[in-house]
């Protein structure tokens, strides 16, 4: 199935070739983990600080179960604040 | 003890400059800065006085905390009552003035009448004269700057002062400090010009020494940069890529403000972001951001520096531009961008360089401008009252040219000078103003982030993200993750942000250290300069006291629990996309607790218990 990977701030420089816009459409297997994702694409697990599922903030505890859908977004971001 | 222990008080109106010692009995009570100065301005004005009148005060004040070695330990406020809401206001910003002030020996300046000719003050040291402002009353803001250095010969001169948008009456005018930082919020600038006074022009040298402990200070105000440096947010994300980092964040979670809050998800939010400045752009191959920049002792340089496009139509022919200015803060490219509906990076900077040459607030502009586009849209306002410009939503040029007619107070920009809340109630549609208490709100949809619907309602300045930011629970997970579609346990959160923000407030130091530090980490470095004892608790009851006299004010002013509400949109039209979709901020289901969490009676009233129990009574 396809999903959207977004990796933003430092973790933009993780995307694979064809991202535009931190944005970028991968092939995962069905009913995948957001931990897979994030591993196949070289996030350490401890940047991941802010993980979202379709702007819904998944918390690390949730990480490992199958929650990813076709057509989900999955954005990334290490700890950044602003304001 | 940190403090100068000297105020300098200005009779504008005949003329006089005289020092006296500060109120150490308040300052034990309230600190310094946003808490003292707010309890001076309370126990000297009338809070129904008129604020553009001679009876408002003006206080420029420092913490004690600045001008020392405390990282982020440079701040100053601007307090006063404000033009914009009728409230209290506190603007607070960095640069170098405050660390100057202080160093030149004085803890706050308190501005009194109104002068019958403009002047600006000049201080140097002990030495403090108000001087004729002939030369530089009607300049921009980077001209009077240029000008002063100039006239005193003094390239270390700090200057702080009012563009010709407050000269011209804008509403939401601010003070400008070291060209690009500004005390920008709730027209404390129209307040200054108002006054006739058009700058504070000061170099300090005696430096900052009377810490009660300086060893201890060393040592704490060391552990505290250590933590600064180790901490994730405040020693990576911050200095790399500023506050702009939240523009991809809040888009996608859904509560990113677009079109005059019609949408909550703006499609441009990309090329505006905090990683689009850092792309090179196409016709230079640089990025539009030149590098990041540090306000007086700070050791995380959050700043943003930047340059607009040479070729872009902005700037064409206009040199005076094409070199390094103050770039976008997430806040100014929110309201001029998806607020607006404008997705031109360059346009957005250039507006942000000309908010700076004349000094007022990107904020309320943008949300004006975004609300004339509403009324535009819906015929209410049409080229006849817009100069000729087609002020549709998306118009970069509008965007521009709207920037510059509120900069010189010209045409169609006096009316967008009004802010949002005049502006809509001239041209009958009061609803389509998104303000609280008359001031345009911050980035962040309160549908898609309850707490914060909550906090823009209850800000004593109105609506503000800087008085109790929810958003580092609700959606960055500081200090703990909350759910931001939940009004669970919010009114207890925003009291303790808001309680603790009026700490940091009234310390001279900056309020992005709390991303790092809770006030446990603020203690030790003051409880080693100043005077008295200095526990985390302790600033909280101060910062608890700061919110009830402030609220205090507001409600002698004449507000009421009435103007503790939403614009009807956000309280009944869901969410248009996002994991908000469809959702209203419900206000009503955490307002009544919120003021029980406060100890005020239903009505938004400080109880007597709670006044006494603060030393209020
Ligand atoms: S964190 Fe940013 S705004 Fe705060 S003092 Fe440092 S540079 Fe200035």
């Amino acid at each position: 199935m396809k999903i959207t990977l977004k990796l933003f701030a430092t973790l933009g420089d993780l995307l694979p070739q064809g991202a535009s816009a931190n944005a970028v459409e991968v092939e995962v297997r069905d009913g995948c983990t957001p931990n897979e994702i994030i591993d196949r694409y070289q996030v350490p697990r401890e940047l991941a600080h802010l993980l979202l599922l379709n702007g819904v903030f998944v918390d690390k505890s949730n990480r490992d179960k199958p929650i990813v859908h076709a057509g989900d977004t999955v954005a990334v971001w290490p700890p950044v604040a602003g304001g | 003890m940190a403090w100068a222990n000297k105020v300098l008080r200005v009779n504008l109106s005949d003329g006089t400059v005289t020092d006296e010692p500060l109120n150490m009995d308040w300052a034990r009570q309230y600190l310094g800065q946003r808490g003292l100065a707010s309890k001076y301005l309370v126990e000297e004005i009338d809070p129904k006085c008129d604020p553009l009148g001679p009876e408002n005060k003006l206080i420029m004040t420092t913490g004690p905390l600045t001008g020392t070695m405390a990282s982020t330990g440079g701040r100053y406020s601007v307090v006063c009552k404000s033009p914009l809401t009728g409230a209290i206001a506190c603007s607070n910003s960095g640069g170098y003035i405050g660390a100057e002030l202080k160093n030149a020996g004085w803890d706050m300046v308190i501005f009194e009448g109104k002068s019958p000719r403009p002047v600006y003050l000049y201080i140097e040291n002990d030495h403090a004269e108000l001087l004729d402002a002939a030369a530089i009353w009607g300049k921009s803001a980077w001209e009077t700057d240029k000008i002063l250095h100039r006239t005193h010969q003094d390239p270390q001169l700090r200057i702080a002062c009012v563009g010709r948008s407050a000269e011209a009456g804008c509403f939401y005018a601010g003070v400008i400090n070291d060209l690009h930082r500004a005390a920008g919020r709730s027209g404390v600038g129209t307040v200054m010009a108002a006054k006739n006074l058009k700058a504070l022009a000061c170099r300090g040298t005696r430096g900052v020494g009377n810490i009660k402990d300086p060893l201890r200070f060393l040592q704490a105000t060391e552990e505290g940069k250590r933590v600064l440096r180790e901490n994730a947010v405040t020693g990576q994300g911050l200095p790399q890529y500023g506050t702009q980092v939240l523009m991809n964040v809040i888009n996608e979670a859904g509560a990113m403000p677009t079109r005059n809050m019609r949408e909550t998800q703006f499609e441009g939010a990309h090329s505006i972001s905090g990683e689009a400045m850092h792309e090179p752009r196409k016709s230079d191959g640089r990025p539009n951001l030149t590098a990041n920049a540090a306000c007086f002792a700070c050791t995380i340089a959050c700043g943003r520096i930047s340059t607009v496009d040479k070729e872009h139509y902005t700037i064409q022919n206009k040199p005076q531009y094409w070199g390094n200015s103050g770039g976008l803060e997430y806040e100014a490219a929110w309201a001029l961008g998806s607020d607006t509906g404008v997705d031109d990076l360059d346009a957005l900077t250039y507006a942000n360089f000309v908010c700076n040459e004349d000094g007022f607030d990107p904020i309320s502009f943008g949300a004006t401008v975004a609300a004339a586009m509403e009324l535009y849209d819906l015929g209410l306002i049409t080229q006849a009252q817009t100069d000729g410009i087609e002020f549709k939503f998306g118009s970069a040029e509008a965007l521009t040219q709207a920037a510059e007619l509120v900069a010189k107070g010209e045409g169609f920009g006096k009316d967008l000078g009004l802010g949002s809340k005049r502006l809509c109630e001239k041209y009958g549609r009061p609803e389509l103003s998104m303000t609280v208490k008359g001031q345009e709100f911050p980035a962040y949809d309160p549908r898609g982030i309850q707490g914060m619907g909550l906090a823009y309602a209850t800000a004593n300045r109105g609506a503000c993200h800087l008085r109790g930011y929810t958003v580092a629970s609700e959606i960055l997970g500081i200090p703990e993750k909350t759910d931001p579609l939940s009004t669970e346990g919010k009114p207890e959160l925003v009291k303790a942000f808001q309680d603790a923000t009026a700490a940091f407030d009234s310390s001279g130091l900056c309020l992005f250290t709390s991303f790092a530090w809770t006030l446990d980490d603020v203690a030790p470095q003051l409880d080693a300069a100043c005077e008295g004892e200095w526990s985390a608790e302790k600033l909280l009851e101060v910062g608890e006291r700061v919110w009830n006299l402030e609220r205090q004010f507001n409600l002698t002013a004449g507000l009421t629990s009435k103007d503790d509400t939403l614009p009807k949109r956000l309280l009944e039209e869901g969410a248009n996309v996002g994991p908000a979709q469809g959702k209203v901020n419900e206000l009503g289901k955490m307002l009544p607790h919120y003021y029980e969490v406060r100890g005020w009676d239903s009505d938004g009233v400080p109880t007597s218990e709670t006044r006494q129990r603060l030393g209020l009574a």
